[in-house]
C-alpha cells in the first residue's frame, strides 16, 4: 500500500520537478528577457541576443501542418480499418500502420533527408509553385529540399499512425445497432458514416488529433534533421527554418556562455507550456466522451 | 475498483449529438441514389488509398534502410570497436544502448506496475483521477522537456553519465507501462479477487499470488514495447550521455556510454560518406531490433489473450 502510494506520488513529483528544473533552468533568461523572448526574432548566443520567434513561428507551421494533413488522412485511415476493410486486410495492415508510429523518429528524419527531401525539392515543390504558386507560401523551387515543409511532411507520417489507432478504436466502440439502423433506413456507406459514426466520435477524433499535435510540437531530431537550419521567418514554406525543439538539441552541446544555456531552458519551457497546455485540452475532450480509460496513453 | 467504466462505452451509448442541431439531417436523402453512391464509393476509394499510402511510406522507409544499411552488416560490425570515423564497428553502441534502456527499464517497470497496483487496488475516486491526469501528462512531455530537466538535474552537476539517460527514458517509459498495466489489471476477472478474499488472504498476498500472475502477460508486453521506443529515443542520449571518451565497450552507467541512437546521429551529420554507411547499419541494426521487439510483443499478447480467453 504504502509503495503503491509512493509510487502514485511519484507521477505527480516528476511532473512538478520537470517544470521545477525547466524554470530554475531558465530563470537568468526570464529576468533579462522577459516575455518578450518568446516573440523576439534575433536568435545571436555570442551577442547575448535571444529571442524564440522564428523558432517559434516554424514549430507552429510544421505543427499545423502536421495536423491538417495527418487529422484527415488518420480518420480516413481509422475508417478503413474499423468499418471498410474485409477482416483479413485489417489484421495485415492495421499492425503495420502502428509499426509505422514504432520506426524511431532518427530513422525516418534520415529517411527524410535521404529520400523524402529531393523527392519534395524536385517534384513536389515545382508542382505546388506552378499550380498554387499565387499564394506566397508556396515559393519558388529551392536547392535543397531540407524545408520547413519537408519537417511538416515528416512530421505528418510520424503523427498519422497516432490518429489512425486512436481513431480506429473509436470508431469500433460505435455501436452496430445504430449504425444498422442508418443502413436499413437506406442510407449509404458514406451516409452512416456522416450521420452516425462521426457525430457519436467527434470529440475523442479531435482529443486524438490533439495528442499528435502535442507529439508534433515537441519532436526534436526528425525534424533538426530535415528543416535545414535556416534562422529567418519565410512566407514560402520551401525555405529552411528551425524549430524550438531543434534549437535546443542542435546547440546545447556547444554552448557560447551561461546564458545561451539559460536561453535553451527558456525555450524547453515554451514548449513545456504548449505541450501540457496541448495535452489538458484534449484530456478535457476526452473526459467530456468518457473515454479517459481507455484512450490516452497507447 | 474506483468507479471505473467500462472503457470507451459509455460516450458511444449516449443519444449521439448533444449540441448538434439535428443530428438527422445527415441522413435525409438528397439528390439522386446514383449521386449519392457515387459519393460513399469516393469515400471508400479516399479510405482506402490513405491506409494504402501509409503502408506505402512504411514500407518504403523500411525499404531505404534495409538497401543503404545491408552492404555496412557483417559480424565484425557487430562485434568490434570502431577505430575512427565510421570505420569499424559498433558494438560499444549495441552494448551501450542495452545499458542505458536496461536501467530505464529496470527503473520504469516496477514503479509503473505499481502505478497502476494503485489505481486499482487503493485509489479513491480523487486521487485515481490527478494520478491519472499526471500520467498523461507526463506521456504528452516532448522528451527533449524530459531530457532537459535531467540535464538541468544531473549533468550541469555531475556532467554526461548513462543513468542520466536512463533516468530520462524511465521518465518516458513510465506512463506507457503503467497505463497499458492499468488496463490489464481490470481485466482481471473480480472473482478471482473475491475468491482469495474469501480465503481470508491478505490483501498484499492476493495482489501478489493472484492479481499480479494473471495480468503478467499484458505487464510484459506494455514493458516491451516501451523498452522498443525507449531503444529508439535519440534525445535523451544527445543531451545526457553523449561526451563518449573512449571507443571501447563501456558498461560503467557513471560514465557517458555510447548508443546506437546517438551514432546515427553523429555518423550522418559527420557526413564523410563511410561514416553515412555506418549510420544506415546502425539504423538498419536498431530498426530490426525494435521491429522485432514489436512484432514479438504482439504475439506474444496474441497467444496471451486467446490463452485467457478474451
Amino acid at each position: 500500500m504504502a509503495l503503491c502510494a509512493f509510487a502514485a506520488i511519484l507521477t505527480i513529483v516528476i511532473i512538478v520537478e520537470v517544470a521545477y528544473q525547466v524554470i530554475t533552468g531558465a530563470s537568468p533568461a526570464i529576468s533579462r528577457y522577459g516575455l518578450a523572448f518568446v516573440w523576439n526574432t534575433a536568435w545571436k548566443p555570442n551577442l547575448y541576443i535571444f529571442g524564440a520567434g522564428e523558432m517559434l513561428f516554424a514549430t507552429l507551421v510544421t505543427s499545423a501542418m502536421a495536423l491538417v494533413l495527418a487529422t484527415p488522412l488518420g480518420v480516413a485511415i481509422g475508417l478503413f480499418l474499423s468499418l471498410l476493410a474485409p477482416r483479413p486486410l485489417r489484421t495485415v495492415i492495421g499492425p503495420l500502420i502502428e509499426m509505422l508510429a514504432a520506426i524511431p523518429s532518427i530513422i525516418i528524419g534520415l529517411w527524410g533527408v535521404i529520400v523524402l527531401a529531393p523527392f519534395v525539392q524536385e517534384h513536389l515543390e515545382p508542382w505546388l509553385h506552378s499550380w498554387f504558386g499565387f499564394i506566397p507560401i508556396f515559393g519558388p523551387q529551392q536547392t535543397t529540399g531540407l524545408s520547413v515543409f519537408t519537417a511538416g511532411l515528416v512530421l505528418t507520417i510520424m503523427v498519422v499512425p497516432i490518429v489512425a489507432s486512436l481513431s480506429r478504436d473509436l470508431f469500433l466502440a460505435v455501436p452496430k445497432e445504430l449504425q444498422d439502423g442508418a443502413a436499413a433506413l437506406g442510407a449509404t456507406r458514406w451516409e452512416v458514416i456522416r450521420g452516425v459514426v462521426l457525430p457519436t466520435t467527434a470529440s475523442g477524433v479531435i482529443a486524438a488529433a490533439l495528442l499528435a499535435l502535442g507529439r508534433a510540437l515537441g519532436e526534436a531530431v526528425a525534424v533538426a534533421l530535415v528543416i535545414g537550419g535556416g534562422s529567418v521567418i519565410h512566407a514560402s514554406v520551401f525555405e529552411p527554418g528551425t524549430s524550438v525543439a531543434a534549437r535546443i538539441i542542435n546547440e546545447i552541446t556547444s554552448l557560447d556562455n551561461k546564458l545561451h544555456l539559460a536561453a535553451l531552458f527558456y525555450l524547453a519551457l515554451i514548449l513545456l507550456v504548449i505541450g501540457v497546455l496541448t495535452n489538458l485540452a484534449a484530456q478535457a475532450i476526452a473526459r467530456r466522451v468518457g473515454g479517459d480509460q481507455a484512450m490516452l496513453v497507447r | 475498483m474506483s468507479g471505473l467504466s467500462e472503457p470507451s462505452a459509455v460516450g458511444a451509448e449516449e443519444p449521439p449529438a448533444s449540441g448538434l442541431p439535428d443530428p438527422t439531417a445527415p441522413l435525409t436523402a438528397t439528390g439522386s441514389l446514383r449521386r449519392r453512391a457515387a459519393v460513399s464509393r469516393a469515400l471508400e476509394v479516399t479510405a482506402t488509398g490513405s491506409a494504402l499510402l501509409a503502408v506505402a511510406v512504411f514500407c518504403i522507409v523500411i525499404y531505404t534502410v534495409v538497401s543503404r544499411g545491408a552492404g555496412a552488416i557483417s559480424f565484425s560490425f557487430l562485434t568490434t570497436d570502431p577505430t575512427g570515423i565510421g570505420t569499424g564497428g559498433i558494438a560499444p553502441a549495441i552494448v551501450g544502448s542495452a545499458v542505458i534502456v536496461a536501467i530505464a527499464t529496470a527503473i520504469a517497470m516496477p514503479l509503473g506496475v505499481l502505478i497502476a497496483l494503485y489505481l486499482i487496488e487503493f485509489a479513491g475516486r480523487r486521487s485515481g483521477r490527478v494520478v491519472r491526469m499526471a500520467l498523461d501528462l507526463t506521456n504528452g512531455l516532448p522528451t527533449v522537456v524530459v531530457a532537459i530537466m535531467v540535464y538541468g538535474l544531473i549533468v550541469v552537476g555531475s556532467g554526461d553519465s548513462a543513468i542520466a539517460a536512463s533516468i530520462a527514458l524511465a521518465i518516458v517509459m513510465l506512463p506507457l507501462i503503467a497505463r497499458s498495466s492499468h488496463q490489464v489489471l481490470l481485466l482481471v476477472p473480480g472473482t478471482l479477487r473475491e475468491a482469495s478474499d474469501a480465503l481470508g488472504v491478505s490483501r498484499w498476498r492476493g495482489v501478489l499470488g493472484v492479481v499480479l500472475p494473471s495480468a503478467l502477460g499484458g505487464i510484459v508486453t506494455a514493458t516491451i514495447l516501451a523498452a522498443a521506443r525507449a531503444a529508439g529515443e535519440t534525445v535523451p542520449i544527445l543531451l545526457l550521455s553523449s561526451l563518449v571518451t573512449s571507443n571501447d565497450v563501456q558498461i560503467n552507467p557513471l560514465h557517458a556510454v555510447s548508443a546506437m541512437p546517438l551514432t546515427i546521429y553523429t555518423d550522418f551529420n559527420d557526413g564523410v560518406p563511410a561514416a553515412v554507411t555506418q549510420a544506415w547499419g546502425t539504423a538498419l541494426v536498431l530498426m530490426a531490433i525494435i521491429l522485432a521487439a514489436n512484432i514479438g510483443a504482439r504475439m506474444f499478447l496474441a497467444r496471451n489473450r486467446s490463452r485467457l480467453g478474451l
